[in-house]
């Protein structure tokens, strides 16, 4: 009888120095300052001297295992196999050689990944799952990616920008995505209430927990064919999906009132202004795959035009801080509408109480 | 599970395959790329391709799915079409602990590559929202199994559910010098304090802690996390003088580009010196971004501890607040076990199912909050005192009942 293998539990993640580059070891701790060489680079000067360089690359997040072996395989090439990710999802190689600096970006390029990312630029797209794995996406995250990233590529490999652009995709109000805090931000929204499936619920779901779940208390208990369920008071829904996620027969994707909303001037440094909440721009756009050209339009709009009215340091909510949403909304040519205006839990926060305005 | 063939003989997908154009690297070929040699991929390709058409997700939630002696780690995901792509009816995502700032090395990658290309579908997120490597897709029976390599080559599986997330951090003291304590290591040892309660969900609901070395807060964790750990410093912005002539000779315009977006104007600049009112600096990085040369956090480092981030399921979006200004770099691991432990008591004792800690802050007040966990109130907590009059006094003494 062979002895089975003794099964491994609670170990945890590697220990946090394990992976880690000879000089980074080295020099833990006692870093001095860094420079940026040329967007997507950057040197850490240490204490001691030393040098790190890291060679930041975009991603599209979702890879192959042949894609992470070819990372795996430039890092050997280049950097004795020592590369990281960030939490934007690109790829960084941390080299001790600066002369291999310039082939590593010749090889990332031809391969089709662009240096990037650093300093003013845009860096890549923080996001969700959508379609590709997701139960309750109003929208696919990786499609939308991509297609802003192609319209924006250029800002990605140059930092001339006012400032740095976080931007963030969440197919839906759950927003896995730090949508909440960026300086733009596209959301997937769906506009119906729940479908309740009656014959569904009673085989699958638990009713109290199903109505407890719901934020506005849209969902009331109900007796159909002599059985629990529940039934959905429309005006009440705000549509987040939270139903769903705990009872699969409340199902709420609809092709033709699914959609995006765009967000801007949030952010999470404490850099000058406090950290803030970004706040809606465009309440509904068409979902269009594959190449959702509304949203792409939005987006540069927004971009150019903080481009071309903010001034340096100015993160897109500092800018819009600065100029009044009023002009926001008129440099943009964005419809101002009653969803603009908050009537939700602590709508009064938002509504202007001063007798300042700009004429 | 892998399928052999070199031709994918993968489904037609002529709207999957206009995201194949444009400049920025593409999914749809990572998608494409394991279909050569899974199955599953080959489906999801098919299963994707139909949700372009018809504008609609396909996915169900749910289903009790998990390696043994864990109530968390792998999402139950099922297709609703499943008849139709057959190889992804089941297709679970395995989350599996990062190591701290998301450091590598090429062989822990080709060994985490090797495994799921074995037992999954060959895709992967590097890395999810909450920071784990999601490994995307695969069948009940591969769970286990698919466990058991990654623990042998050292690698355990994340938080999921109503557990404490996978925490996580920035590069803090690896590569960065405005680390005002080691996140790395802090983030590590909270994520080995807490296995139990990653693995196996004890709380009302999720619970997320991330590690932040400086005010910069590159992990969102104001934002993202119910507990905040945002470095900072008590003492002195440390200046080089020298480093800040060269900056200004080299162009920086000293009083328009740092003293005039100081939020509390607390710098001066005489062209000569550049004089800081300390006192007034409210630690928010500004001037020690734009001049990383001249300036740096004080010596006397350590962090703010605040609570309560979140998404907006299900009363809307927070931010964490301030629940301790400062603790000391080296008394970090140790407070914070004491607090962690406090809060998990008093949301275990009163939250509501699917309430996170801010929601259950904003319904009790932040003042019956911190009775509950022991903590005296001060001013840093709040951007002002109140500005209603309605308070709750406690009893008084003497007082008729």
């Amino acid at each position: 009888m062979s002895t089975a293998p003794k099964r491994i539990t609670d170990i945890g993640p590697p220990r946090y120095d394990k992976y880690l580059h000879p000089v980074i070891l080295k020099n833990y701790g006692q870093w001095k300052f860094h420079e940026n060489i040329s967007p997507g680079v950057y040197c850490h000067v240490a204490e001691s001297g030393d040098r790190i360089y890291t060679v930041r690359a975009g991603s599209p997040r979702l890879l192959s295992v042949q894609t992470l072996r070819t990372f795996a395989d430039l890092a050997d090439k280049y950097c004795g196999g020592y590369l990281r990710f960030t939490s934007r999802n690109n790829v960084e190689f941390l080299l001790d050689e600066p002369c291999k600096i310039e082939p590593l970006k010749q090889e990332l390029n031809a391969l089709g990944f662009p240096v990037g990312g650093t300093n003013n630029a845009i860096s890549n797209i923080v996001h969700t799952q959508g379609w590709v794995h997701c139960h309750s996406s109003a929208t696919d995250a990786s499609g939308l990616v991509k297609c802003v990233m192609d319209a924006v590529y250029e800002r990605f490999t140059h930092e001339d920008l006012p400032a740095k652009v976080r931007i963030a995709v969440a197919c839906c109000l759950n927003m896995c995505g730090a949508v909440h805090c960026s300086d733009i931000a596209i959301l997937g929204v769906h506009r119906l209430p729940p479908k309740v499936q009656k014959d569904m619920i009673r085989r699958v779901c638990e009713v109290p927990t199903l109505i407890a779940s719901c934020p506005t208390g849209a969902i009331r208990p109900a007796t159909v064919d002599g059985k629990p369920s529940v039934t959905v008071v429309d005006d009440q829904c705000m549509y987040c999906g939270n139903c769903y996620t705990v009872c699969p027969a409340m199902p709420m994707n609809d092709a033709e009132n699914d959609g995006l909303s765009i967000w801007v001037g949030g952010k999470v440094s404490n850099a000058r202004t406090a950290p803030k909440f970004s706040k809606l721009a465009i309440p509904f756009l068409p979902n269009n795959p594959p190449r959702w050209p509304e949203v792409v339009e939005a987006v540069v709009k927004i971009v150019d035009v903080y481009a071309a009215n903010a001034r340096r340091y100015e993160r897109v909510g500092e800018w819009i801080d600065r100029i009044g949403w009023p002009r926001f909304f008129k440099l943009t040519g964005f419809e101002f509408t009653r969803y603009h205006i908050d009537d939700f839990k602590h709508a009064g926060l938002t509504y202007a109480r001063s007798a300042h305005v700009r004429y | 599970m892998a399928n052999t063939d070199d031709d994918c003989q993968c489904p037609r997908t002529p709207l999957l395959d206009e995201l194949e154009n444009g400049p920025w690297p593409s999914f749809v070929k990572e998608i494409k790329a394991s279909a050569q040699t899974s199955k599953s991929a080959k489906d999801l390709l098919g299963q994707l391709e139909l949700s372009y058409e018809e504008k609609k997700g396909h996915w169900k939630h749910g289903g009790l799915v998990g390696v043994l002696g864990y109530g968390g780690g792998v999402i139950g995901r099922y297709s609703d079409v499943g008849e139709q792509f057959p190889n992804v009816a089941h297709f679970h995502t395995l989350r599996v602990n990062h190591p701290a700032g998301w450091f590598y090395t090429s062989d822990a990658l080709r060994s985490i590559c090797d495994i799921w290309e074995r037992h999954g579908s060959g895709l992967t997120n590097m890395h999810g929202s909450t920071g784990d490597i999601i490994l995307l897709g695969t069948t009940t029976p591969e769970l286990e199994p698919t466990f058991q390599e990654l623990a042998q080559a050292g690698f355990d599986l994340g938080g999921s559910g109503s557990s404490l997330r996978t925490p996580s951090c920035c590069v803090g003291m690896a590569r960065c010098e405005w680390a005002c304590y080691d996140a790395m290591k802090l983030c590590y040892d909270l994520t080995m304090a807490y296995q139990d309660e990653m693995h196996r969900p004890p709380f009302p609901y999720k619970f997320k802690i991330k590690c932040s070395a400086c005010p910069n807060d590159c992990v969102a964790s104001i934002a993202r996390s119910d507990l905040s750990i945002i470095g900072t410093w008590r003492d002195d912005i440390q200046v080089d003088d020298a480093e800040v002539t060269a900056a200004a000779d080299g162009g920086l315009s000293i009083q328009k580009h740092v003293c005039d977006l100081c939020p509390t104007r607390c710098m001066e600049w005489d062209g000569q010196k550049l004089a800081i009112d300390n006192r007034n600096c409210v630690r928010c990085m500004h001037c020690i971004n734009v001049m990383p040369k001249a300036l740096a956090p004080g010596k006397d480092r350590g962090a703010v501890i605040m609570i309560g981030g979140k998404a907006p399921i299900m009363q809307g979006a927070l931010l964490s607040s301030v629940l301790i200004p400062f603790v000391a770099a080296s008394e970090l691991m140790e407070t914070l076990q004491e607090l962690i432990r406090r809060i998990w008591d008093f949301w275990d004792e009163y939250g509501n199912n699917r309430e996170r800690v801010g929601e259950l802050v904003q319904r009790v007040g932040l003042p019956a909050f911190l009775d509950g966990i022991g903590l005296e109130p001060v001013p840093e907590m709040v951007s002002a005192p109140r500005d209603n009059p309605y308070i709750y006094f406690q009893a008084q003494k003497g007082a008729k009942s």
